[in-house]
């Protein structure tokens, strides 16, 4: 890790602003340590030379006029900071949203996986964005200013002393370079160790996190008193495994610790001998003295505060790499949400082919690192206005299938063909995906519901729909009632991912939602898989309703699911387990 | 439970449960290893103060040599600088091993108490969501970072504090409360003021960069909805807006924020001022002497690094308090049993079960979870609890395994009471699969072997195979030795299942409890684990709680539970056959 990735500097412009005025204020607070020295050096020795106050009062008053002008450089400079840092979080949060969004890898991963494997889940990018990136405020008020004072202040007070008396200067010249090659040195002997430690630590420190977790299931074996004594036990591993690590770490600072001071007092022992060997003056002395501990200050600053602010930096360099990520992925999943060359501008209006009808020729899916394909030569027609039932076993591809009809992916064989009523057949990827997802309503098996008023969400794929419409949506739904018993009813907001209501009832928001998206085509992902009988039943009959006078392709595990559900007997069709030789009888 | 751990328990208890601040019961908690502390406290003050006395031994040092003594006056001065050079390094190193390590040890100590009360109390009530769980995990923990860096460097600021004012006031009598009062207002009134200041600014930011969290959380979990219906546009410039808003105030309020780094820096100069004029002024009265004028000044200087560590701690305790506070509240709570009041209950008893009357609820306010449920299971039948989610199924599982008391009504065991019975004697008679069941981060052995110490591998391989497990557990390279759960393989939601249910059987009950076993399970698997759940449950009395169909047909008799109550029973067919709820969900 950088203590300053090149990438930040370069990505965010507050960045180089922020760099720039802890540049400006590091070379004041240097010049105002510097003269405050020299001010402390001079009033002592005059004051031991007989001066008074009406001599020396120019200079004590100084001595404030410093004080002030540093207290307002700090509280500037923090505050500067604080507002960089603001602006560069902002800057990264929106180019990553923007990334995440607009390339296709948090819809595109397979359903039913975590996705590539390696890549963060949703909820780590959240707290990527949000928490993760916060630790930049430390980064920016705390570290990079002392950064910049570590690299001007050593230089500057080793020029004021070998100007003052040049063999100090070599003490501390010599002793100064020391430190960060012996921090180095340990670091990386330290790095090694800890991350062979890594393992055992981590492990013996989750231990009492699993048997809290676990304690349900320990007390029903009667279990549960047993486990206090490898508690400890455990407890007593990890202390010890860990001091052995904390031994070997605090190493660093012992040897910064340790050099600094030892160089001041060498400092002080050289300089207090030529003084009374009548080698150097008094005032000259103090100085050195004086300003000797300010050049170790700042890299001890430095080094006090790196851990705490690399979080800061870990963040970042995770955001930039979650932007590569990003474009990598789109580029092994083929038009994964980035439209193909052949398809045209979106006009924004619904396509008319999804009124049509819809072939599936020869199509395959494979995901990436998969040995199976997730679907293999599938030739399937569905007529406008035919319901077509899948069925088959987990694994058959019948969600990939749903996946491909509602363009989040692409086939890797074959091609899909759609006819609009009256038209020529045309290949699905000439559709604009904008357009062609106009024309469909989907209900998965799990919908999100987003933290918004129940209307928005009934109108997410209608926004402009009055509320009579939203309102009819949801009666149709089976909704209107339970909504209208919420506190706000239709203006109620949802929480968190629906918290509010239960998984029968958000269901039925779901259908209301493709209800009021009044689109010919239908997608459903067993919508009654997770719900009890009677939420099941009343799902079952808005189903009924959204299907009226529309294409629908559903996918249920069993065909008996369907019986009650749709009015017209449906088409089933059963997909096997996938194999690259076997193709689906039409 | 032996009387003498059942002691330990409710020693640890009674520390554990009183009703002062969280942070003084947590610095409590840390009493035993007090010895230790003290020493890293006065190691820790030997270090900051070694790097004070240096510079005032180097001061008196120059002003002595700039009168140009004999050589000999300077020796003993010459020897203290060297040695406070060495020392300072030194006795940082020590201090901080020593503390952590008695932290350390304080934690490990801490969590065994916090288990043990755990254990005795056992509010799953809260075990619900897994956060919860591990917040309070991460809260115990917060007990080293209070004692490493909340609680040591206040402590060593106190003592050098106090030393270096002392010292000053021998070297000259104004020179020590000055420097008091320049290190209280730096060390404590800046902090403070700090905090105070930074409590809006922290709970505006605190709202906005929640409504920022959820609409970040709506854009990620929710993309193919927002996709698919064309709203991905919108979402974004909702994530923007939320963006702009927790920008515009943390802009505004580093305006305040930036007052304790400028305050500290102001006092720090003007003190150093202070001494100076003061210093000065005495010197010309003959007040003082050149020497010692040198001392105060330097001193007063070098001074302010006792204070350095003192904001942080100020804003580290405010959330070292909140754990406490989350910890406690969770350990407070009374044990979710009563004190059994007989015992008896043999672990060969008749697996009749009676349930009788049984009422239970989670509050004096809440409705009815269970309102009078009678239900039977004849021995080695299997018999199902269905109804819609909180119907009280869950509550029935937790009052037969000793979870919970029911708040009036029997459950009888071969005619005994359990209800009264202690949790560990009950417990041998009736065991399962509780919802959600825990893998330990363990291998596969270890996690059948908690149900039946020291069993035999052959033993494990025959509840493998009972559970339909064997096959795969056999298919995996290091069998049995596979390490599982958090550091090891991730099981799949059926097997989590299955290895549960292996576990039930080793355990070998009488009577066997499935809570929802199959709740997260998709379709297939679902099937399939019931399958072998009711295969495997030939010769148990066992009770089946379901909210779905799947498998009902299969068992000797259904129960529906709705609101609390049963409100129906009789096998498969005569449900079916019967007008009511159950043939209502079951034919559409």
């Amino acid at each position: 890790m950088k203590p300053l990735d090149p990438r930040l500097v370069r990505t965010a412009a507050a960045v180089r602003t922020h760099l720039a005025v802890s540049v400006v204020s590091g070379v004041l607070v240097t010049g105002l340590i510097l003269v405050q020295a020299w001010l402390l050096a001079h009033a002592i020795a005059g004051a031991a030379d007989g001066a008074g106050t009406d001599t020396l009062g120019w200079a004590i008053t100084a001595v404030a006029v410093v004080a002030v002008l540093r207290a307002l450089l700090s509280y500037a400079a923090e505050a500067s900071a604080l507002h960089s840092a603001a602006r560069t979080k902002s800057q990264l949060r929106r180019r990553l949203v923007a990334h995440v969004t607009g390339s296709g890898r948090v819809w595109t991963a397979e359903p039913g996986a975590g996705g590539e494997p390696g890549s963060p889940k949703a909820g780590e990018l959240v707290t990527l964005a949000t928490r993760g990136l916060d630790a930049l405020d430390d980064y920016f008020a705390r570290y990079l200013p002392q950064l910049v004072l570590a690299a001007i202040v050593p230089l500057a007070v080793l020029t004021v002393v070998f100007w003052a008396d040049w063999i100090s200067g070599i003490v501390i010249l010599v002793t100064l370079p020391l430190i960060p090659v012996f921090m180095a040195l340990i670091g990386m002997h330290t790095q090694a160790r800890t991350d062979r430690q890594w393992r055992l630590l981590s492990r013996l420190g989750g231990h009492f996190l699993d048997v809290v977790e676990g304690l349900p299931t320990l007390a029903v074996f009667r279990r549960a008193k047993a486990q206090a004594a490898i508690i400890r036990r455990v407890g007593e591993e990890h202390r010890r495994a860990t001091m052995g690590t904390l031994r070997v770490a605090f190493l660093s600072a012992f040897a910064l610790e340790l050099l600094a001071t030892l160089a001041v007092a060498l400092v002080a022992v050289e300089i207090g001998l030529r003084l009374l060997g009548g080698h150097m003056d008094y005032q000259t002395a103090l100085l050195v003295l004086i300003l000797a501990p300010e050049a170790y200050l700042p890299l001890r600053e430095v080094g006090a505060r790196f851990h705490a602010s690399m979080e800061g930096v870990a963040a970042a360099e995770q955001v930039f790499t979650e932007l590569d990520r990003t474009r990598g992925t789109a580029r092994r999943a083929p038009g994964a949400g980035v439209e193909p060359r052949r398809a045209p501008p979106p006009t924004g209006a619904a396509s008319p082919a999804t009124a049509g009808d819809i072939r599936f020729e020869g199509v395959g899916v494979r995901y990436p690192g998969r040995d199976l394909p997730a679907l293999s030569g599938l030739d399937l027609d569905v007529r406008a206005g035919e319901h077509v039932l899948l069925t088959g076993p987990s694994g058959a591809g019948k969600s990939t299938l749903l996946s491909l009809l509602l363009r989040l992916n692409e086939p890797g064989q074959g091609r899909i063909s759609v006819r609009p009523p009256g038209g020529e057949w045309t290949p699905l990827e000439e559709v604009p995906a904008e357009d062609w997802r106009r024309g469909i309503a989907w209900v998965p098996q799990h919908p999100y519901l987003f933290d918004v008023s129940v209307a928005d969400n009934i109108r997410l794929g209608a926004p402009d729909a009055s509320m009579e419409r939203v309102r009819e949506a949801a009666r149709r739904a089976e909704a209107d009632a339970f909504v209208s018993g919420l506190p706000q009813g239709y203006d109620t907001r949802l929480g968190e991912r629906g918290a509010r209501l239960s998984a029968g009832q958000r269901q039925r928001i779901a259908l209301a939602r493709a209800l009021c998206r009044d689109a010919p085509l239908v997608l459903l992902d067993e919508p009654t898989a997770h719900l009890d009988p009677e939420n099941a039943a009343a799902v079952r009959t808005a189903v009924a309703r959204l299907l009226e006078g529309r294409t629908a392709v559903i996918v249920a595990h069993d065909a008996g699911w369907a019986a009650g559900a749709l009015g017209a007997a449906p088409r089933v069709v059963s997909l096997p387990l996938p194999s690259p030789e076997r193709s689906v009888p039409r | 439970m032996s009387t003498e751990t059942g002691a330990a328990v409710e020693r640890g208890a009674d520390r554990l449960a009183d009703g002062r601040d969280p942070l003084r019961r947590m610095i409590a908690l840390a009493w035993p290893r007090g010895a230790r502390f003290a020493l890293g406290v006065l190691l820790g003050a030997a270090a900051t103060g070694a790097g004070i006395a240096l510079l005032a031994v180097a001061a008196w040092m120059l002003a002595t040599a700039a009168d140009h003594p004999p050589i000999t006056a300077l020796g003993v001065a010459v020897v203290a600088t060297r040695a406070l050079g060495v020392g300072r390094g030194v006795a940082r190193y020590l201090e901080r091993l020593v503390t952590h390590d008695a932290a350390f040890r304080t934690l490990a100590e801490v969590r065994v108490r916090v288990y043990e009360r755990l254990a005795a109390t056992e509010p799953f009530g809260r075990f619900r969501s897994g956060d919860l769980v591990s917040r309070l995990v991460n809260d115990t923990e917060a007990t080293l970072d209070l004692l490493v860096r909340g609680l040591t460097p206040p402590l060593v600021s106190v003592v050098t504090g106090g030393a270096t004012v002392l010292f000053l006031t021998t070297v000259y009598l104004p020179g020590g409360p000055l420097l008091a009062a320049g290190l209280l207002l730096a060390g404590l009134a800046v902090p403070l003021a700090s905090a105070a200041l930074g409590r809006g600014p922290g709970r505006r930011q605190a709202r906005a960069r929640g409504e920022l969290s959820t609409a970040l959380v709506d854009t990620l979990h929710g993309a193919p909805d927002l996709v698919v219906y064309g709203a991905m546009d919108r979402q974004v410039a909702r994530v923007n807006a939320a963006d702009e808003e927790l920008t515009r105030m943390a802009r505004r309020d580093a305006a305040i924020l930036g007052f304790g780094a400028g305050a500290t820096a102001l006092i720090t100069g003007l003190t150093v001022w202070a001494a100076l004029l003061l210093g000065v002024a005495a010197v010309e009265d003959g007040g003082l002497d050149a020497v010692s004028l040198a001392v105060l000044v330097l001193t007063t200087m070098a001074a302010f690094e006792i204070v350095a560590p003192l904001p942080a701690v100020a804003a580290r305790l405010g959330a070292i308090r909140a754990s406490g506070a989350r910890l406690f509240g969770v350990l407070d709570t009374p044990a979710a049993v009563a004190p059994p009041t007989r015992t008896g209950l043999a672990p060969d008893s008749d697996p009749t079960v009676r349930v009788r009357g049984l009422r239970a609820r989670y509050g004096p306010d809440e409705p009815w979870a269970l309102d009078g449920v009678d239900l039977e299971i004849p021995a080695g039948w299997t018999v199902a609890v269905i109804g819609p989610s909180g119907a009280g199924k869950s509550t029935l599982a937790s009052v037969m395994l000793r979870f919970r008391d029911p708040d009036s009504g029997r459950v009888e065991i071969g005619g005994t009471d359990v209800t009264s019975c202690p949790a560990d004697e009950v417990r041998a008679v009736v065991s399962g699969v509780p919802q959600d069941p825990h893998v330990f981060a363990s291998t596969l052995r270890e996690n059948l072997r908690l149900a039946r110490p020291g069993a035999e591998d052959g033993e494990l391989w025959a509840a493998l195979r009972r559970a339909r497990l064997a096959d795969e557990v056999a298919a995996m390279p290091e069998g049995l030795d596979t390490r599982v759960g958090t550091h090891g393989l991730g099981l799949s939601g059926g097997m989590v299942q299955r290895l549960a249910l292996a576990r039930a059987l080793l355990a070998n009950p009488r009577v066997l409890v499935l809570d929802e076993p199959t709740a997260h399970l998709d379709p297939g698997t679902r099937d399939a684990v019931i399958e072998d759940l009711l295969d495997a449950a030939e010769g148990y009395s066992t009770l089946l709680i379901t909210h779905d169909l799947t498998g009902l047909e299969r068992v000797d008799r259904v129960y529906v539970v709705r609101e609390g109550r049963v409100i129906q029973s009789g096998t498969y067919a005569e449900l079916a056959q019967e007008e009511g709820w159950f043939r209502a969900v079951s034919a559409r």
